[in-house]
């Protein structure tokens, strides 16, 4: 199981002090459930709060009202069954990538050679068995977001949490880390909440798109889109593709105070 | 896909020997060139100076080759690097320490955040004295005044390394739900080694300066009392030796700190893509 709940979460940042002081909402009782199994994109322009709600979920940010369900249990701060993939992968840099994969299990509490034949398999799904001894740096930003998956994914959680992961890639590593992903999931059958502000990623990846906008939920659009996804070129130019397309982007365009 | 991305890798490889290979003249021949320099323009304008107000590099030589062949040079060298070594290594264990707590929790910076930048300006000079009357004349008011002089720089480095440490590095920590300590120790720690390596190289140099005023204003001995006994006598030349001794010995110990931190910390050199 792996269903995760926002709960009519509110989260208020206050910044300045003193009389500068003014309260910002980044979110404003925002309620969705991701079901078991499915990919949840959320969507929205930059300060729409799609991180903050991600960062919610994920424990690193406190709601100041509403809270998380995590297969119907309430949680707190961060756990295992959540697990987080950065924006910008964020490995440790003097660590290997096969250490970096090995740490989020060690904290689990995992030791020996279960903690290496663990770490490695999950470098092998990601495709970079043969790159377990280098360093960050020595890896392309593709190869360091796969790490970055490798070690959330390797802790086993129920649910992963992608905060805009491919964001910082080049067009065509991009493409093939949504394939892989896509094929990753298929796999293990997680459920993922994943962060973008590009319309076409949603699309390709989603079961459901969540539009978010100025701290709210907007609208919550369907993918009907066949799974396995099959040719990504294929599918991109398909007309039920550009529909769905064209829908996410009514949503995310539409404003309400503005009547025609 | 993993083909193509290793193939990009060993690119970028060669790439940076071949640059390397192209570089015009190493490091060493420069900085000799300097020093060469600089000794060549001392002899020829320190000649003309009364050998009360100056000296020059061939008579110091000379008083140096008198200093070792006696013994006295390395009898003294001996007496000072004892409190320094034991000083320094103290000041590391307790400043690396405390400057992680301090750029770490809030609470420990509010209490001791400004005695450790006040202790830092302390005029040392000044409270040797008091420090006399506590521990005496011996070794221990040396290994005093040599902590002292340099835990506060270690400190504040560490401290300020700290307070750089990005964000989501530790909030990767809290993701994998570590603990606070596991925290420092594993993310804040190695993240802060570049700063931490930086205080512990300006502590050497302070530590040597702290080594020399405690051996001027206690017991007179060491590498400082030959300095201050060969002042007395107007003995210029014989004065400069330690002088010069103690500048090579700076030198040489910011060479090994430079070496551990290449061997504790690797990818921070490669990082910045300094192989030599």
């Amino acid at each position: 199981m792996g269903e995760v709940s926002l709960v009519d979460v509110t989260k208020r940042f206050t910044s300045g002090v003193g009389a500068a002081a003014h309260t910002v909402f980044a979110l404003k009782r925002v309620s969705f459930t991701i079901r078991d199994g499915e990919i949840a994109v959320l969507i929205g322009p930059s300060g729409c709060g799609k991180t903050t709600a991600l960062r919610v979920a994920m424990g690193l940010e406190q709601a100041s009202h509403g809270h998380v369900m995590v297969d119907g249990r309430e949680v707190h701060g961060c756990g295992y069954d959540r697990g987080m993939v950065f924006q910008h992968a964020e490995l440790l840099p003097w660590l290997t990538a096969l250490q970096n994969v090995q740490f989020g299990l060690e904290m689990k509490g995992m030791r020996g050679a279960e903690l290496h034949d663990t770490a490695m398999r999950y470098l092998d799904l990601v495709g970079l068995k043969d790159s377990w001894n280098r360093r960050p740096y020595q890896l392309s930003g593709g190869m360091r977001q796969r790490v970055g998956i490798a070690r959330a994914l390797a802790i086993d959680p129920k649910v992963l949490l992608m905060d805009e992961p491919f964001g910082a890639l080049d067009a065509q590593t991009r493409e093939s880390l949504q394939i892989e992903l896509l094929d990753i999931q298929a796999r293990t059958g997680k459920t993922i909440l994943f962060v973008t502000h590009d319309l076409d990623e949603a699309v390709l990846l989603a079961d459901r798109v969540v539009v978010m906008r100025d701290g709210e939920l907007q609208e919550i659009v369907d993918v009907a889109l066949p799974r396995p996804r099959g040719d990504i070129g294929r599918l991109r130019s398909s007309p039920a593709f550009g529909e769905i397309r064209y829908r996410i982007w009514k949503a995310l365009h539409q404003a309400p105070d503005v009547v025609h | 896909m993993v083909d193509l991305a290793s193939q990009n890798l060993s690119l970028d490889a060669s790439g940076r020997s071949r640059r390397a290979r192209r570089k015009p003249l190493p490091r060493w021949i420069i900085s000799t060139g300097t020093i060469v320099a600089l000794l060549v323009a001392w002899e020829i304008f320190g000649r003309d100076i009364n050998p009360v107000f100056g000296s020059y590099p061939s008579a110091i030589a000379v008083a140096g080759w008198e200093l070792v062949a006696s013994g006295e040079l390395v009898r003294a060298l001996a007496e000072s690097i004892q409190p320094f070594v034991l000083g320094y290594a103290m000041s590391v264990v307790v400043g690396v320490p405390l400057g992680l707590v301090l750029g770490r929790f809030r609470t420990v910076e509010a209490a001791l955040g400004l005695l450790v930048t006040g202790g830092y300006a302390m005029p040392l000079v000044a409270l040797v004295p008091l420090l006399v009357l506590w521990l005496g004349l011996g070794f221990w008011v040396k290994v005093a005044v040599i902590f002292l002089m340099c835990v506060f720089p270690i400190a504040i480095n560490t401290w300020l390394g700290v307070k750089v440490v990005p964000k989501p590095l530790i909030e990767v920590g809290r993701a994998f739900v570590a603990p606070d300590l596991v925290i420092l120790r594993r993310i804040v720690l190695p993240a802060t080694l570049p700063y931490i390596m930086a205080g512990l190289k300006l502590s050497v140099g302070r530590g040597v300066v702290a080594m020399v005023i405690a051996e001027f204003f206690t017991a007179i001995s060491g590498l400082g009392g030959i300095i201050i006994n060969a002042a007395n006598a107007f003995d210029t030349a014989r004065m400069f030796v330690p002088i010069v001794v103690l500048m090579v010995l700076a030198t040489l110990l910011n060479a090994l700190v430079g070496t551990i931190e290449r061997r504790v910390a690797p990818w921070q050199a490669e990082m910045a893509g300094n192989h030599d």
